[in-house]
């Protein structure tokens, strides 16, 4: 059962960084839309994503639920020691999920959207921004049980390059998901272009963050090297992943197939988490020193798992079906 | 400002914001359900504007609700991670089985918002009960997981260790029951209230007249109903404290010294310092009545509590006067309306019961506030009752006086932005919803 609770663990990591992912990314590619198109650009976004909005969210409340029933020691390590990323991240769950909520629901149009959107869209950046600082503290072996200082016990575990560089690539990866998504929600050729473009770019600077990962890693001295390329199903990951992206780049330049590269692009994103998670299995916090927080090892007592286990298989039966169909309905054509 | 005292500050700040709006978007749905049922039924378009009003509001408090939610999943650990490492995989099963009714809300209320024109008629209908359907069950486990902290259950404390897990009997302990009850029902009091308030003002102000009285009888007859039920449910919640936390009680009452035929004390200021309440007016016997159904029986007091262990008296005693108070002046105001109802049909057109309606608005919220008081500063100062010390759980970082300063500026400014819109909405009825669908008919869709 504790292999069940785990794959779920995982399902919803990687749920919640695809979809929610492509959610934040609506926001940050607000930003990067030219004043003219801005408004064409949100309502083809919004009828694309609006209905499944709410349920986006959800899979990290799934996540949290499951680190604090089935790994209370993980959960309150992270809750302890990466306090103030959590918080802020927390701030901007808020302020995204309110402005999103007034900016659509608002009964009045006027200045007030202005404001909305400015808040929408920075919430957009701070979060994943965050989440991804989060992320990269949990294996950065800055996280010091045993700090005496302040500094070293709630600021340094998570305010490194390191972690700076992971929020970057976040930010990009979720600018990606969202470009890729909402290609294949537009019609004019012209509205295409301009998104194979965005897509264009937020891949690029994928690339170029993921590149500063790296370089981040050797200077604070994470074998971050050895963990993605020192094994082979982190090599055949990265190689299928790279393989994707010059198929979906290939079909994506003839304008084939524009609902299908999705699949490519969810694929890449899938393998990248794939490869920095496997190296680590089971340990998915490292702290200072080289000891590590094992899903294995701080597993809630068996009773626990079990049945957080039977919670998760029986809400799958009632969560998984509506929420196809969800996808479903709102993906044909509109009525009219 | 201590750390202790900041990290409770910015808890209950955020359950006492995060519990209004959670209780507007689990009752709210089925005033919209209601509405809608009677659209489908008899194809009057204010029902359908009635309903097309209240689901707006619906989204609004859902997504309020829904992140001030998630704040609080994370809060549990950032603030007390001390209790969430021992308490977590015991009263946890409620948790993950909220996240799965949650989550089927969220894509219940995406079909229900989205899906005008576009299912069945009756299977969009569905999907906005079962919004409200799942909502309730939310509400109800996140109770029964507070209940746990009352009433700890399925677990063996051993040297300072918490082994043989039973998660099932943690989520059906002996409070969850009566705790849920109480909370459903007075989600639907306040929220009924404040509702048929906000369109008895209207109703007024004559505005919209045939709109609002519609959507003011439909959240009235749910308020009334409910606020009737509560005392019955509250009567049951007290003899079940009497058994399970005689200190909260006490508090609740003041009830310093153990003592038999105790009276039940009205108002009052309590002075722990001399153990008496002063000011107060007593009804002899009444408390002895209320907690053990015997006039006569014997009621401990405080005196029988060590004082290391005992809740603050005054906060304690000054909420529960409040929500009982603001309780009964609702049950006042549901009578005055079944009278109307029944026997005296002008009154309902008449402008001092819509005008009492309007004073309620608040009421029901000032009551859960205080209620929520009652059940958290009573349970003081326990976490865990009799196993963990809330100040044992609090956690180690320092400087947690500006986290509750931010939080309480964003929690404020929120406030108000909501109140704003609702504000907004509503003068925008005349536009936007109040208007004839002569070419929408149920039979077309």
């Amino acid at each position: 059962m504790l292999y069940v609770v785990m794959g779920y663990l995982w399902a919803a990591i990687l749920l919640y960084l695809l979809l929610g992912g492509a959610d934040f990314g609506a926001g940050i590619l607000e930003l990067f839309t030219s004043r003219k198109n801005r408004s064409k650009t949100r309502s083809t976004m919004y009828q694309a994503i609006g209905p499944i909005w709410e349920a986006n969210h959800m899979w990290l409340i799934i996540v949290i639920v499951i680190l604090f029933v089935g790994f209370p020691v993980i959960y309150t390590t992270m809750s302890i020691h990466l306090h103030i990323p959590l918080a802020i991240m927390l701030l901007g769950i808020i302020a995204r999920g309110t402005a999103f909520a007034f900016r659509n629901y608002d009964a009045v149009i006027d200045d007030m959207q202005k404001w909305y959107t400015r808040i929408f869209v920075l919430s957009s950046f701070i979060t994943p921004l965050f989440l991804g600082i989060i992320a990269g503290s949990a294996v950065s072996g800055r996280i010091d049980t045993n700090a005496g200082t302040f500094m070293d016990a709630y600021i340094f575990s998570w305010l490194n390059m390191f972690s700076i560089s992971i929020g970057l690539f976040t930010i990009s990866i979720c600018g990606y998901l969202a470009a890729i998504f909402i290609i294949g929600e537009t019609s004019g050729k012209e509205d295409q272009a301009r998104f194979i473009r965005k897509a264009m770019h937020f891949n690029l600077a994928a690339a170029i963050s993921g590149f500063l990962v790296f370089v981040a890693a050797y200077f604070d001295q994470i074998p971050l090297f050895d963990w993605v390329f020192g094994n082979t199903p982190g090599l055949l990951a990265i190689f299928s992943a790279l393989v994707s992206l010059v198929v979906m780049w290939w079909l994506l330049l003839r304008r084939e197939k524009r609902r299908v590269i999705r699949i490519f692009a969810g694929f890449q994103v899938t393998m990248i988490l794939l490869t920095t998670t496997i190296r680590h299995y089971p340990n998915i916090v490292i702290l200072k020193g080289g000891s590590y927080l094992s899903l294995l090892e701080h597993a809630g007592e068996e009773q626990a798992i079990y049945y957080l286990a039977i919670a998760l298989l029986s809400g799958s039966v009632f969560i998984l079906p509506a929420l196809f169909y969800l996808l479903y309905s709102f993906h044909r054509q509109p009525v009219h | 400002m201590d750390d202790f005292l900041a990290a409770r500050s910015q808890m209950a700040l955020s359950l006492g914001f995060h519990i209004i709006f959670s209780c507007i978007g689990m009752v709210m749905p089925f005033f919209m359900a209601v509405s809608h049922y009677y659209w489908l039924r008899t194809g009057k378009p204010v029902y359908r504007n009635v309903t097309r009003a209240w689901s707006r509001g619906v989204a609004i408090f859902f997504a309020t609700g829904a992140v001030s939610g998630t704040v609080l999943s994370f809060e549990l650990g950032l603030l007390w991670p001390e209790f969430m490492k021992h308490a977590g995989p015991i009263f946890g099963m409620p948790f993950s089985l909220e996240g799965t009714a949650f989550f089927i809300e969220a894509i219940a209320l995406g079909f229900y918002l989205y899906g005008w024109d576009r299912f069945n008629r009756w299977f969009h209908w569905f999907t906005g009960v079962v919004v409200g359907v799942s909502g309730l069950l939310s509400g109800i486990l996140v109770v029964a997981a507070n209940a746990w902290m009352n009433s700890p259950a399925g677990f063996d404390y051993v040297d300072g260790r918490y082994i043989n897990i039973d998660p099932i009997a943690a989520m059906f302990n002996k409070a969850w029951f009566t705790q849920a009850l109480h909370m459903c029902i007075a989600a639907f009091v306040a929220t009924g209230f404040a509702v048929a308030g906000v369109h008895a003002l209207m109703i007024i102000k004559k505005k919209n007249l045939l709109f609002h009285t519609t959507a003011f009888r439909i959240a009235a007859i749910f308020a009334t109903v409910a606020a009737l039920l509560q005392p019955l449910s509250g009567d049951r919640s007290a003899k079940d404290i009497a058994i399970r936390q005689p200190a909260k009680l006490a508090a609740m009452e003041a009830h310093f010294h153990t003592r038999k035929s105790a009276p039940l004390i009205l108002g009052g200021i309590p002075d722990v310092k001399n153990k008496r309440v002063d000011y107060a007016i007593e009804i002899p016997g009444m408390l002895s009545f209320l907690a053990n159904g015997d006039f006569h029986s014997e009621v401990p007091g405080l005196d029988r509590i060590p004082p290391e262990n005992q809740p603050p008296v005054a906060i304690t005693h000054y909420a529960f006067q409040i929500m009982v108070g603001m309780g009964m002046i609702l049950v006042l105001i549901s009578l005055l309306y079944f009278v109307a109802l029944w026997k005296r049909k002008h009154w309902l057109n008449s402008s001092w019961l819509l005008r009492l309606f309007v004073f309620a608005i608040p009421l029901g919220y000032i009551a859960i506030e205080a209620g929520w008081t009652v059940t958290e500063v009573g349970r003081q100062p326990w976490i865990i009752y009799g196993y963990m010390r809330t100040i044992d759980a609090v956690t180690p970082m320092p400087g947690i006086h500006y986290s509750f300063y931010l939080f309480t500026a964003v929690y404020l400014s929120l406030a108000l932005m909501v109140t704003w819109l609702l504000y907004r909405q509503i003068r925008m009825v005349s536009a936007l919803y109040d208007i004839p669908v002569s070419t929408q008919n149920p039979n077309t869709h």
